[in-house]
């Protein structure tokens, strides 16, 4: 992987930026962060619920979830973007120390694009369809790097054809809907990365695209980190994506992180009930063929608050008298941290043996 | 594509043929410009020519990205629409012929289920109706009643009976797949093609889902075709698998044979970029990238259609004769004319098909 063209794929830091201390802490750093949605006369809903988590540079970690989790308002948090009104924010996140929650908009706008910035999940949307996309990728350059228009779509043409876009001076020019699905992504790609961010944020990249065009930006980006050093955070819900991408994962469920792990032993032996459920429960191109799924019965929609005890209890298997009465903490039980009270066995112990130790 | 070379080798029950023949099928979209009279300037090839045989009571996947033709096809087996040329023929009988009432009679046999279980049910109508209205539409009396019948079809695909009166906003994705699952065989079909039936629902449920399928099968003798994207899935369920690519199948194998030895390009590259979970294999595994996109049906490329992406392809043949779907092994037909020189290693991919910020060449 990564021969050939690699070199030109310079997309490292930019050199002397000035006002940089030396740093060692990590990238971001989210610490307890709870995000409720308020509406007058609805009950609150809490959709994200303690969340902690920290990136360093060069790292990948993972959010993984279903539909509901939490996992893309945690990203929009960490972003800014979620709308002032009829929202609240708890916790703390900080960008190399530097607190963003309660930050003026001038300074997240500062940061945003230049700093951090998130490639979203449908490039239709998230693009702008009556602007072309020189203009959408020159103008992250203008504004943050102060770039005469000339500059800006020299620099613009040069970020396509690092990302794998053909002809990049007469795509310029193009619109959103005369590109493809893949090349719009590549687009929105290009432009999270005009100003070399220190942290990408890509929430579903590729859900909305074919698996062979899935292959080729998943590549991209494992080639922006090697080469760049760039911190991902990576939000998806497809787990094959995560084992060959990810350093460090996060499994969240209704809001809260129920397990954190680095990826070997998270896929090599889930701890918890939810993670292991959902590895039970994808089809293996790899596996031998007719063995059944295991299924998680249910549907994320069966939770029952966190306050009252664990939301995944009424789906899960390993279900135990505690589990509907109080909440787990999250623990650290071996190489993770599990949410659990009655956590699946490590491997090479039987869950008969577990019990012994208990 | 010719319609004697590579015979279709599912394998079927001695004594009766495949369920379902499909020869030489199909289906051109006109595109037409013009305000005030329409003319044709040019057509859409979803589906340019498939052979395929699916066996009774087994289960035919077929695979391909968005804009193959897949799910164009399904719907040409079913004549939701009309086939351009070819002939599909159903238990003997060619359903691309019928007329009429004799249609009619013939598509009580073959059901379909679709992808969004949210946009394929009324809003308005209750389940119990959903469930009845085949009955209706078909003249067929259940034997004790219909409440019996809807509760039968419930419990079997597992919701309660009080489902029955409840309207498809209050069930989750999951539930819902599972009304039009029981709408599909409430008139006990031979037939079911399942168009991504899995697709639209949450990770932990589609394995329920998948399931369901396979208990039905069992228990009703079902015969499928299912449509999807996703390989692993269509793997799971299938016993031949078809991969199809720009309106043509590129290869059918049974679904460990294709596993095991894709002799395809275009399968190769497929299977290579499917993410799979689980760290070492993701590690280890080299990865084929294809540059660029599908090309448009529109204006297929000469030649073979996969010429312009393909990452083994030769000087030679490639862009100027078509290849024909051969048989290589029992049952494994490839339409390349290197497919023995790939699986030989003889012919390797290109450099370039390894690196993800290679430029494709314009077209």
């Amino acid at each position: 992987m990564g021969t050939g063209t690699s070199e030109e794929l310079d997309l490292g830091q930019a050199p002397g930026r000035p006002g940089r201390t030396a740093y060692d802490g990590p990238l971001l750093a989210v610490d307890d962060l709870s995000v409720t949605f308020t509406r007058r006369g609805r009950r609150d809903v809490r959709a994200v619920d303690g969340v902690s988590f920290a990136i360093r540079p060069g790292e990948t970690v993972g959010l993984v979830g279903e539909s509901g989790s939490g996992k893309s308002v945690t990203a929009l948090a960490v972003m800014g973007l979620l709308p002032g009104r009829g929202v609240r924010v708890g916790g703390s996140v900080r960008l190399e120390g530097e607190e963003l929650l309660g930050a003026s908009d001038d300074r997240l706008r500062d940061l945003r694009g230049r700093e951090m910035a998130m490639v979203f999940q449908d490039p239709m949307t998230s693009l702008n369809p009556v602007v072309s996309i020189g203009v959408q990728v020159t103008e992250v350059l203008r504004r943050h790097r102060d770039m005469t228009r000339e500059q800006a779509s020299v620099e613009a043409a040069s970020l396509l054809r690092r990302v794998g876009i053909p002809d990049p001076v007469r795509r310029l020019k193009d619109y959103p809907h005369q590109l493809s699905g893949g090349m719009r992504q590549r687009a929105l790609i290009a432009s999270a990365l005009a100003c070399r961010p220190r942290l990408l944020i890509c929430d579903e990249p590729t859900t909305a695209l074919d698996v062979t065009i899935q292959a080729q930006i998943l590549d991209l980006l494992r080639q922006l980190v090697r080469e760049s050093g760039t911190a991902l955070l990576m939000i998806t819900h497809d787990l094959g994506v995560v084992a060959g991408l990810c350093d460090t994962v996060h499994v969240m469920y209704s809001g809260r992180v129920v397990e954190s792990a680095p990826r070997r032993p998270l896929f090599g032996s889930p701890r918890h009930p939810y993670t292991g459920g959902l590895l039970a429960s994808i089809p293996r191109l790899d596996a031998p063929r007719g063995a059944p799924l295991h299924p998680i019965q249910g549907s994320p929609n069966d939770t029952i608050p966190w306050e009252t005890g664990c939301a995944f209890a009424p789906r899960c298997d390993h279900r135990v008298d505690a589990c509907t009465t109080s909440a787990p903490a999250l623990e650290v039980r071996g190489h993770a941290s599990v949410r659990c009270w009655n956590p699946l066995p490590p491997p090479g112990r039987t869950a008969a043996a577990q019990e012994e130790d208990a | 594509m010719s319609e004697t070379v590579g015979e279709p080798t599912a394998s079927a029950p001695a004594g009766a043929g495949p369920l379902l023949k499909v020869r030489g099928l199909k289906v051109h979209f006109p595109i037409v410009k013009g305000v005030f009279v329409d003319r044709v300037v040019g057509h859409v090839r979803a589906v340019d020519g498939v052979d395929l045989d699916v066996a009774r009571g087994s289960t035919y996947g077929l695979v391909g990205e968005s804009g193959c033709g897949k799910s164009t096809l399904g719907r040409a087996v079913l004549r939701l629409v009309e086939p351009t040329a070819g002939t599909v023929e159903f238990d003997g009988v060619d359903v691309a012929s019928l007329k009429g009432e004799a249609l009619r009679r013939e598509r009580r046999r073959m059901q379909m289920v679709f992808q969004d279980p949210m946009s394929s049910l009324d809003p308005r109508q209750s389940v119990e109706s959903v469930l009845l209205e085949p009955l209706a539409a078909h003249g067929v009396t259940p034997e004790g009643g219909k409440d019996a019948h809807v509760r039968r079809l419930l419990d079997v695909v597992g919701l309660p009976g009080s489902a029955a009166g409840r309207y498809p906003h209050e069930f989750s994705g999951g539930q819902r797949q599972r009304i039009g699952i029981a709408r599909a065989i409430a008139l006990n079909p031979d037939l079911v093609i399942a168009d991504e039936p899995v697709s639209a629902l949450d990770v932990s449920v589609q394995a329920q889902v998948v399931n369901l399928l396979e208990d039905l099968q069992e228990q009703l003798g079902l015969t499928y075709v299912v449509i999807a994207h996703d390989l692993a899935v269509v793997r799971h369920v299938s016993d031949t698998i078809g991969v199809m690519y720009l309106g043509m199948l590129v290869e059918e194998a049974p679904s460990d044979d294709l596993y095991a030895t894709p002799r395809h390009p275009y399968t190769i590259s497929l299977m290579s970029a499917i993410p799979i979970p689980d760290p070492d294999v993701e590690d280890r595994r080299e990865r084929i990238l294809l540059a660029g996109d599908l090309p448009s049906p529109a204006n297929p490329p000469s030649g073979c259609r996969f010429h312009t992406r393909c990452p083994f392809r030769q000087e030679t043949r490639c862009d100027d004769e078509v290849p024909a779907l051969r048989t290589l092994a029992p049952g494994h037909r490839v339409a390349c004319h290197w497919a023995e020189e790939v699986a030989d290693g003889r012919i390797t991919p290109a450099a370039s098909a390894f690196d993800a910020t290679a430029v494709p060449t314009e077209t």
